[in-house]
């Protein structure tokens, strides 16, 4: 009962000093956290079990070369000797860790088609038709703004010198194009969105 | 058939190495012992 309350600094420099139990005690206080963490990288029981073993035994021997020096940081600093041998584990076998295909979790979660789908397609061609009516709909004025700097993608300047109008109007009427075409978006409840 | 949408858990919460692991390892503390002389280090392992 004494051991359970004892910090593990004091346990290591028991162990460290003769006392075996202590190292039983330090084991028993930590076993499931590391044991865990090991199997939470390399999911395999076996390998699990495998480099629990050689934590500890590196554990072991630095302690009983008297190396350790990081009094108080016991645990993290055996997670780190576990942490370095799953790395080896990985780098020996050349295997990344990888998903299984699972019930609440699909690998296609991970891999994901960017490319539009045939619906988002359609949706995007209704849009664009939609939006073409509309544009046709407006004033031959501002439906000239509009489709130069929209689809022709020319900048103000170029639509102001082509249309022979100042810089200002050729804005103006791209405002007053954008604002009717909002206007009667609302009106219709048209849904212009992919 | 019903579909269960209950989660299975991944793991067990508490996880605990088998225990002749443990035993393997409190034996091999036992029987290792480790000697320094200058800069050599011994590793002794008692059978």
């Amino acid at each position: 009962m004494a051991n359970v309350v004892l910090p593990d600094a004091v346990l290591v420099k028991n162990y460290v000093g003769g006392d075996e139990n202590a190292l039983a005690t330090l084991i028993e206080r930590h076993q499931s956290k590391i044991y865990g963490f090991i199997y939470s990288k390399v999911m395999d029981r076996d390998v699990t079990e495998d480099i629990f073993q050689d934590t500890f035994i590196k554990v072991i021997k630095t302690l009983k070369t008297k190396n350790y020096n990081e009094e108080g940081k016991f645990l993290p600093w055996v997670m780190r000797i576990s942490h370095n041998l799953i790395v080896d584990y990985f780098r020996k076998t050349k295997k990344m860790p990888f998903n299984r295909d699972t019930e609440e979790f699909s690998v296609f979660s991970l891999m994901t088609d960017n490319s539009p789908n045939i619906e988002s397609k359609i949706i995007t061609e209704q849009v664009e038709v939609d939006l073409q009516r509309l544009i046709s709909e407006l004033p031959d004025d501002q439906r000239e703004v509009l489709v130069m700097r929209i689809y022709d993608d020319l900048s103000f300047k170029e639509i102001a010198d082509l249309t022979g109008v100042s810089i200002n109007t050729a804005l103006g009427r791209m405002r007053y194009a954008l604002m009717n075409l909002r206007k009667v978006i609302e009106k219709n409840q048209i849904i212009l969105t992919n | 058939m019903a579909k269960l949408y209950s989660k299975k858990k991944k793991a067990n919460p508490k996880m605990s190495p088998k225990k002749e692991t443990v035993n393997f390892l409190l034996n091999y503390s036992k029987a290792l012992s480790i000697t320094k002389v200058g800069d050599l280090t011994f590793e002794n392992i008692a059978n």
